[in-house]
């Protein structure tokens, strides 16, 4: 700072240098981060509560959405499916530690063998989708091939209404296990060797030593691991709208899906129906974020 | 390390450890496997219902051409490079800023307004459709690569931000103390003294925001409706309907459009993993 010059001669940019600054660094991003993100979310709390088509003007109904989805079948058989998804999608974190911990080796080409094990994350959903879809089918698929070895003629998975979610998120966990894994191997490359040593001279080996002394080291990347998946759980859309578009009869609709197909097709632009479906959805995922947001304020007040 | 390193267990173990991993990587792979082969299948072999046997005949140049001549394929993935880049360049300005801000200076609602920022990555999306679907129109931004570009920019400012803070935040503060000490204005630092340094984070943010922005769907498909600014995920989707049961190019158009992301991938992986286990180590 300039100290030759005198208190009462500074400038008002000057004075007030430290406190404008990070303003002026924030500023691009929060602006739009509040016009894109934040905002919008409030709005659609109050959209929720509006009849709207998107078009004609807002007509103001209370919590007549909110009633009407009390009594929809469609918004249970969705909310009976995201959780469906909650608990299957959890077998991505210990699936995804046992991969890492086979990976977890130092052989020749063994970076080639975990980048490779990567790869079904780093290819988009919709990718994923066409494939697995193709999979099922009953009677060119690969399905139809297992099942006729055993002379039987394959189920249509994705075409019967007790089977197709479990489809869906079978194919989601393809990429979610691989995503998991890169973050179990990079906890792994983390654990200490000398507490290893120490479990093994207390005579401590296989599961023993998985869980008294490296799963405790891996909480990091578990934590994380449970967080994603959680979310890419009740983010599931772009497979249902791939493989299903929500069917058979409306039999594999999720929340998210069953919201963009109110709001934004040929069923009718409901907005505001669809709105408080979102906000129902949000309100799921919140009591997430709020778990994360504080375990990351305890970690923050530690240093 | 853990587990026990395979040189010392036995040889049998060995040799199961050497055999079961090209096996259980093949099993693993099996689907983009099947996909590639049938990529490169005649239409014979389909119509004959020789989906999973070796092909008959390898029509790669064949089946890719097609592609590109008989659907627009061309101009989605073009659409694709057209939202991706520009996106991923403003988000990097933006939350390198937006960071820096947040881990240098102490002011009263730093903690509050770091922890928006998180909080807004984890939404869902379908909270904040419909408003910024309205706000698009609105803007005259609807259907339009500028649209998609800035909705992806705002959002992905948040998990940008949460990794720039914390990264400038674990650099020596002294870098910043001492050059205040000299006299050196805060634009100045933060251009050059923080931005040389954070090239590392850059190049893992954009390595991941580029796969996350290629690959989105759900926007894509709430913002755009034309085929001029269609980006391919979405592209290929309505391409599916066109070519019922021609896997051949079904399975030539997966391929191209996942490819950009996956060379990415390949050339810069250790930037990606970097980026994407960010706190599965500490904390």
């Amino acid at each position: 700072m300039e100290n030759t010059v005198s208190k009462n001669h500074r400038t008002f940019w000057q004075r007030h240098h430290f406190a404008i600054t990070p303003w002026l660094f924030l500023a691009p991003g929060l602006l739009m981060f509040m016009l894109y993100v934040i905002m919008p979310i409030f709005q659609s709390i109050w959209i929720s509560f509006y009849q709207w088509d998107g078009l004609s003007p807002k007509v103001f109904i209370g919590w007549e959405n909110y009633k009407e989805l009390m009594s929809d079948e469609n918004f249970y058989t969705s909310l009976k499916n995201n959780l469906i998804w909650l608990v299957l999608y959890m077998l991505a974190v210990p699936a995804g530690l046992f991969i890492a911990l086979f990976l977890n080796q130092t052989v020749a080409g063994i970076r080639i063998y975990k980048s490779l094990f990567f790869f079904p994350f780093v290819i988009s959903q919709i990718v994923v989708g066409l494939v697995f879809t193709w999979f099922y089918n009953p009677t060119n698929g690969i399905i139809a091939i297992v099942y006729a070895l055993f002379g039987a003629e394959a189920p249509s998975i994705l075409g019967n209404e007790s089977y197709v979610t479990y489809g869906i998120i079978f194919a989601g966990l393809w990429p979610q296990i691989a995503y998991c894994m890169i973050l179990f191997l990079t906890g792994l490359n983390n654990v200490s060797s000398e507490m290893i040593e120490a479990g093994q001279l207390d005579g401590a080996k296989g599961w023993v030593m998985l869980w008294n002394i490296v799963l405790p080291q891996l909480r990091p990347a578990t934590f994380i691991a449970i967080v994603v998946t959680v979310i890419g759980a009740l983010r599931s859309f772009d497979l249902v709208s791939i493989m299903t578009a929500g069917g058979p009869y409306g039999s594999s609709r999720v929340l998210a899906f069953y919201m963009y197909e109110t709001a934004l097709s040929e069923y009718g632009y409901r907005m505001g129906y669809g709105a408080a479906i979102a906000t129902i959805l949000f309100l799921i995922m919140m009591v997430y974020i709020t778990f994360f947001l504080w375990r990351m304020y305890i970690q923050e007040k530690r240093g | 390390m853990f587990p026990k390193p395979i040189e010392k267990t036995s040889i049998g173990v060995q040799r199961i450890y050497k055999i079961a991993l090209p096996i259980s990587l093949f099993l693993w792979l099996l689907p983009l496997i099947a996909v590639m082969l049938t990529s490169v299948r005649s239409a014979g072999d389909i119509t004959m219902g020789n989906y999973w046997g070796w092909p008959t005949s390898f029509n790669l140049l064949e089946n890719y051409t097609d592609i590109f001549y008989n659907s627009k394929i061309g101009l989605y993935i073009f659409n694709s490079f057209q939202v991706t880049i520009p996106t991923v360049l403003l988000t990097l300005s933006i939350s390198c800023m937006t960071g820096y801000a947040l881990a240098i200076y102490r002011f009263r609602v730093n903690m509050f307004l770091f922890f928006v920022f998180i909080a807004g990555n984890f939404v869902p999306f379908q909270i904040l459709m419909v408003p910024v679907r309205d706000l698009s129109l609105q803007l005259g931004l609807y259907d339009t690569v500028t649209g998609l570009v800035l909705f992806h920019a705002a959002f992905q400012t948040g998990f940008c931000t949460l990794f720039m803070r914390n990264f400038i935040k674990a650099l020596p503060f002294e870098l910043v103390e001492s050059a205040r000490i000299d006299g050196v204005n805060e634009f100045k630092i933060f251009i050059y003294i923080i931005l040389p340094v954070v090239r590392p984070a850059l190049a893992a943010l954009a390595v991941l925001l580029f796969t996350f922005i290629w690959n989105d769907y759900f926007w894509a498909t709430v913002l755009v409706q034309g085929d001029h600014a269609l980006p391919v995920t979405a592209g290929l989707q309505s391409l599916n309907g066109q070519w019922v049961a021609q896997w051949q190019l079904v399975s030539a158009g997966a391929i191209v459009a996942a490819l950009p992301p996956v060379i990415l991938f390949f050339l810069l992986q250790k930037h990606f993993i970097a980026g994407l286990t960010l706190g599965a180590t500490k904390g």
